[in-house]
């Protein structure tokens, strides 16, 4: 110890020393208690999952994706539905997307920052936290009376939307704002236009964070029942919506658009109420389908994320 | 001021850029004070001073660039060509920004691949030839002297090259569309002495070719490079002279204690 003298007393040094290994224990308990509190959320999370598959796992077979709903649970099965939530959620998407990183870009790109930016800044965030109950009954005056789409996979396409858009903003802002300034002044300094950096620099580099928060949008989308119900979707739809592509000119049909519909959540919504054993057991499976898809849709924001910011950084 | 610079008899030299009473406010912060100066044709010219004097201010009003950002505006003039003061409203920046380059303190290459780094500003003037393109770029890398080191590998990415590589990159990115003016702004601050002396050599070498404007924190840069070197503080334009002049005989006191090294 005497030898150490240039940090000091021999006495001095315990006392660090006691201290430094104080709060190494702090350090070491703080992590034990957060990777329980960890364990334990992702546990209940697991567990329900696993419990719902579990259940729903023998209705799982190809007849279940085939069947309309059906009386007797035997031959019930989800066809209807996932057609109505693929067919909603890609008219929310042709929707909100273009709207939303249109509104990001201006937001971030063009607008002036005075108090109205302002203003539509903290609205657009808030946006966001609106229950989305309130989307449906503003959907129902909006989309189904005013513009008279009644209800259809247009009314319930463009409501999810409006649940979509603030997520899309606010990613593709982010995604925006994390561009440096460097590369934006790089491409002015050799005379690109606005529209021209944006074009060819803003919207490439933060094509990944932008489809990350789409995808995120979307499959928080694609569980919503409240406003589904509200704008009135039905709960036992035993025929498709007309199909968009037909045999004769021009090819391209949209009746598919004021077609009544359903989609999974509430198939599930429905089956849950039901008292038969039976038809929670369908239910199950449903939901398992859906948490299926849901999971896939995250796994592909993860996948184009690392894919997208691969080749890019600054 | 105006007697130090007739000292250099302004009127011999031949101006590619002249800068005329020019005062500039970020807000209401006046930032360069009634700044005057020549930039002679085909030279390279230093602009030093103490940090926050304002000299990369001067520089980024050349391709204006200050109008990118709200609440900054000029009075005065820079007279381009001796032909059209660039600082007019009536002048469009992306014009101006065609004619005059930039290579930035920092590399920064877009994260695209060598090619399209360096082909970008002949897109952006319109060229859709791919082989006036291709040759374009070749010549631009060639003039940069980054030619040799990425000829078999264009097309990966530029993040791949060191820093000192990606800086001659950027020039060869601003060399592309032929500019008559680059403006450099720190450009070997981020570099390493070898990446820097690089650099250096490449810029005496061009200065054949086009007008150089250079800010420089190193006194010693703007000795070994500059012909002409400015000497600003406190957003004034002290002195301006031949470089060796500046150097050796500065007419201004507080020049001389910044050569010398006595502040800054």
């Amino acid at each position: 110890m005497t030898t150490h003298t240039e940090l000091g007393t021999p006495r001095d040094l315990t006392e660090i020393r006691q201290s430094i290994s104080r709060r190494e224990l702090i350090d070491k308990l703080f992590a034990i208690a957060g990777l329980l509190v960890l364990f334990f959320a992702i546990l209940v999370l697991v567990a329900l999952i696993l419990q719902m598959a579990i259940r729903g796992w023998p209705r799982l077979s190809w007849q279940f994706f085939t069947a309309f709903p059906s009386s007797s649970p035997e031959e019930a099965g989800i066809f209807s539905a996932w057609v109505g939530t693929a067919l909603v959620m890609l008219v929310t998407a042709v929707v909100a997307v273009p709207l939303g990183i249109a509104s990001g870009i201006y937001l971030e790109e063009y607008a002036r920052k005075n108090w109205l930016s302002g203003l539509i800044e903290i609205n657009v965030t808030n946006l966001a936290g609106v229950p989305s109950i309130v989307y449906g009954l503003l959907a129902l005056g909006f989309f189904s009376q005013t513009l008279k789409l009644g209800d259809s996979i247009a009314t319930a396409g463009c409501t999810l939307a409006l649940l979509v858009l603030p997520v899309v903003i606010v990613t593709t802002r982010e995604a925006l704002r994390a561009i440096p300034r460097s590369l934006r002044e790089a491409a002015y300094a050799l005379g690109a236009s606005k529209w021209r950096m944006i074009w060819d620099h803003l919207l490439p580099y933060s094509s990944g964070g932008i489809l990350t928060g789409v995808i995120i949008g979307l499959s928080r989308a694609i569980g919503e029942t409240a406003p589904l119900i509200t704008i009135g979707a039905l709960t036992f739809i035993a025929f498709l919506p007309p199909a968009p592509l037909s045999g004769n000119f021009p090819y391209l049909s949209f009746e598919w658009l004021k077609a009544p519909f359903t989609v999974m959540p509430i198939q599930m919504f429905n089956w849950v109420s039901r008292p038969e054993e039976a038809f929670q057991v369908n239910a199950a499976a449903a939901g398992t389908v859906l948490v299926a898809m849901t999971l896939l849709m995250n796994g592909l924001a993860v996948y184009l994320r690392y894919r997208f910011r691969k080749g890019i950084k600054w | 001021m105006v007697e130090e610079v007739s000292q250099l008899n302004v009127t011999a030299v031949k101006p590619k850029a002249e800068v005329i009473d020019l005062d500039f406010y970020y807000g209401s912060t006046h930032v360069l004070k009634r700044v005057n100066l020549v930039v002679p044709d085909r030279q390279i010219t230093a602009l030093i001073g103490p940090s926050g004097c304002g000299k990369t201010t001067l520089l980024r009003c050349f391709n204006r660039l200050h109008d990118l950002y709200p609440d900054n505006h000029y009075n005065g003039e820079i007279v381009f060509d001796s032909a059209v003061n660039i600082l007019s409203p009536k002048v469009d920046p992306i014009e101006v920004r065609m004619r005059i380059g930039m290579v930035f303190q920092r590399p920064n290459p877009f994260p695209k691949s060598i090619y399209e780094n360096v082909a970008y500003g002949l897109r952006v003037q319109g060229e859709r030839k791919t082989s006036v393109i291709d040759d374009k770029v070749e010549r631009a890398l060639k003039s940069a002297a980054l030619w040799d080191e990425v000829k078999d590998r264009l097309k990966s990415p530029a993040y791949a090259l060191s820093g000192g590589q990606q800086q001659r990159l950027c020039i060869a990115r601003a060399l592309a569309t032929e500019p008559e003016l680059i403006l450099f702004d720190e450009p070997t601050s981020a570099l390493d002495p070898i990446a820097t002396s690089n650099i250096e050599e490449l810029m005496a070498e061009l200065k054949q070719q086009v007008t150089i404007l250079i800010v420089t924190h190193s006194m010693q840069q703007a000795a070994r490079l500059a012909d002409y070197t400015a000497f600003m503080y406190l957003g004034e334009m002290v002195e301006f002279n031949r470089t060796l002049a500046l150097f050796n005989s500065p007419l201004n006191k507080q020049t001389e204690d910044y050569v010398k090294g006595r502040f800054g």
